[in-house]
């Protein structure tokens, strides 16, 4: 098991949950505006605290990993990043290295970490650009380059489709469920076409509970559809269409 | 990265050396160094204290200026955004009205009530957010602001001249002991903030950027924050505010060597110190005898190189 909650609760948006999470394969996490997923992705991040309950990851509480080491075990993706200085992508991907740095400057280790994290989300071809001059889809994948490069192996994503176009979403979410063969990859998703797709798991959150968790195919279905979105959904093999 | 920082030591090497020389009586270095009066007393007692006082002062200034900018993530943050420096006025403004001597000490009595205040105000258990460090800064300085003016306007006639001489800000000859515990600080905050350069990049993209990546940000917050104040209460307790260097000195930098602070924090700190004594050498000389005071010139000198550098290397709006 890699994240494993108790009863995780945090202030307003989070109250009891329990699950317990493999060590790899695509989790997508879906749920209302307001539902949690959010909260509970920064919790399991080490970013929100205090929770109650207890959350896991590897065994030790959350709370008490010393959040370098945490840092070269559970990547972050924030939904998106708003860059107010002049980093070159370059820059903004070395970043990722910083659980890892031992002093000022970068070590052959941490290049070729960058090389690979490039090259794996094919951004190599715009290293020396601005990241403000990127546009929203080749930025998501520079965010998600920096993450690979912390060598996660387990990597959490806020909504990380939803800036980008239809062709991007599924170059993004086949990239996920590559990573996914050898990690862990969890996902807040609002496209739940996307989660049918490509996930091995949906968790959906329903105001700050766990309303459904197991396979796509058996969470996703227009009967839930409808108790938890209030949308008349109706399944076409792989994929839904929606009414309201 | 070696390459900009060598050059800025250049330029600001080059700059020392030059602006002790000039000056409305004209010297030379050989005469100065021999003894010979009065080379001798107009460079090392009129000229030099003034010139490191300006590098110093310029230098905190802008380092000032780069790791505020990065912790509060905003563009026009400056080092009198947080406070500190109008205490600083406040503190030398009540020794102006009460007639004590040692202005320099009161301002910085000033500066340290309000950075123990702020700090107090934006520590919420073992938080600390950059925004409440914002607000509460940004409040701080609109009291002390109005202290100032109610303490101007009970102030007689020559008291009210010097609070506006102060409230403009200008370098004066020191003691070079007092440049000597200036330069212990300043060389010495500079350097434990650049230690930490690699740490501030993150910091400058987001709290949980850099969170996620194992950095401890409410550390760093809390330590920019009083390394800040710090640098900026000193300067101001012996130059009074001078405008524009920690606001513009930064900008310029990130256009020219762009957003790294490995890079960016040793060259404000080179180039920061430069571009001080640059224009305190204008000012007092430009129309000698009289001088001008530093932060008009700050500004008048600054801005339109700072224009041009905007136009001819333009990335966007804010830099």
């Amino acid at each position: 098991m890699s994240f494993v909650a108790t009863q995780l609760g945090f202030a307003y948006g989070l109250h009891d949950a329990t699950f317990q999470f493999p060590r790899n394969g695509l989790i997508s996490i879906a749920g209302p505006n307001g539902a949690g997923k959010s909260t509970l992705l920064g919790m399991m991040a080490g970013l929100r605290s205090p929770y109650s309950g207890s959350c896991t990851y590897d065994g030790k509480e959350i709370r008490q990993w010393p959040k370098r080491e945490f840092a070269r075990k559970v990547a972050f993706l924030p939904q998106s990043v708003r860059m107010q200085f002049p980093f070159t992508v370059e820059e903004v991907v070395l970043m990722g290295r910083t659980p890892y740095a031992s002093g000022w400057f970068q070590t052959a280790e941490d290049r070729s970490a960058v090389e690979d994290a490039m090259t794996t989300t094919d951004t190599l071809a715009f290293r020396a650009r601005d990241f403000r001059s990127l546009s929203g889809g080749e930025a998501q994948r520079v965010i998600l380059a920096s993450a690979l490069t912390q060598r996660p192996e387990a990597l959490l994503l806020d909504e990380p489709a939803t800036h980008l176009d239809l062709r991007h979403q599924l170059a993004l979410y086949k990239l996920l469920g590559e990573l996914s063969k050898s990690l862990l990859v969890v996902a807040v998703t609002h496209d739940l076409n996307l989660a049918l797709r490509f996930s091995h798991r949906v968790m959906v959150l329903e105001d700050g509970r766990v309303a459904a968790d197991g396979t796509a195919e058996e969470v996703l279905n227009p009967a839930l559809i409808a108790r938890v979105f209030g949308v008349q959904a109706t399944l076409h093999g792989t994929w839904m269409s929606y009414e309201g | 990265m070696k390459g900009s920082v060598l050059l800025s030591a250049a330029v600001l090497v080059a700059v020392l050396i030059a602006a002790p020389l000039a000056g409305s009586s004209h010297i030379e270095l050989g005469r100065a160094f021999a003894g010979v009066s009065p080379d001798h007393e107009i460079f090392f007692y009129a000229r030099l204290p003034r010139v490191i006082l300006a590098m110093l002062g310029g230098a905190a200034l802008s380092v000032t200026g780069v790791l505020f900018q990065c912790m509060l993530r905003d563009p026009l943050a400056e080092p009198y955004t947080l406070g500190v420096s109008s205490g600083a006025s406040v503190g030398a403004v009540i020794a102006i009205c009460l007639g004590w001597r040692a202005t320099g000490l009161a301002s910085l009595v000033g500066a340290a009530l309000v950075l123990l205040m702020v700090l107090g105000m934006a520590v919420e258990g073992r938080r600390l957010s950059s925004f409440t460090l914002l607000l509460t800064g940004v409040t701080m300085n609109s009291m002390s602001f109005a202290v100032i003016l109610f303490l101007h306007n009970l102030a007689s006639f020559s008291q009210s001249f010097a609070i506006s001489r102060w409230l403009m800000g200008g370098l004066e000859s020191v003691e070079y002991s007092t440049l000597a515990w200036l330069a212990v600080v300043v060389i010495g905050v500079s350097a434990l903030v650049t230690a930490n350069a690699p740490q501030w990049n993150l910091l400058a993209v987001g709290d949980d950027w850099a969170a996620s990546r194992g950095i401890s940000t409410v550390r760093l917050t809390t330590l920019g924050y009083i390394a800040g104040s710090v640098l900026t209460g000193l300067v101001t307790s012996l130059t009074g505010p001078i405008g524009f260097v920690g606001l513009i000195v930064p900008h310029a930098l990130r256009l020219k060597f762009g957003a790294d602070h490995r890079v960016l924090l040793p060259c404000a700190f080179l180039l920061g110190g430069a571009f001080l004594v640059a224009c305190d050498t204008l000012s007092r000389t430009v129309i000698a005898p009289t001088e001008i005071p530093v932060g008009v010139l700050t500004a008048l000198c600054g801005g339109p190189f700072f224009l041009w550098l905007l136009k001819s290397r333009r990335r966007s709006l804010w830099l």
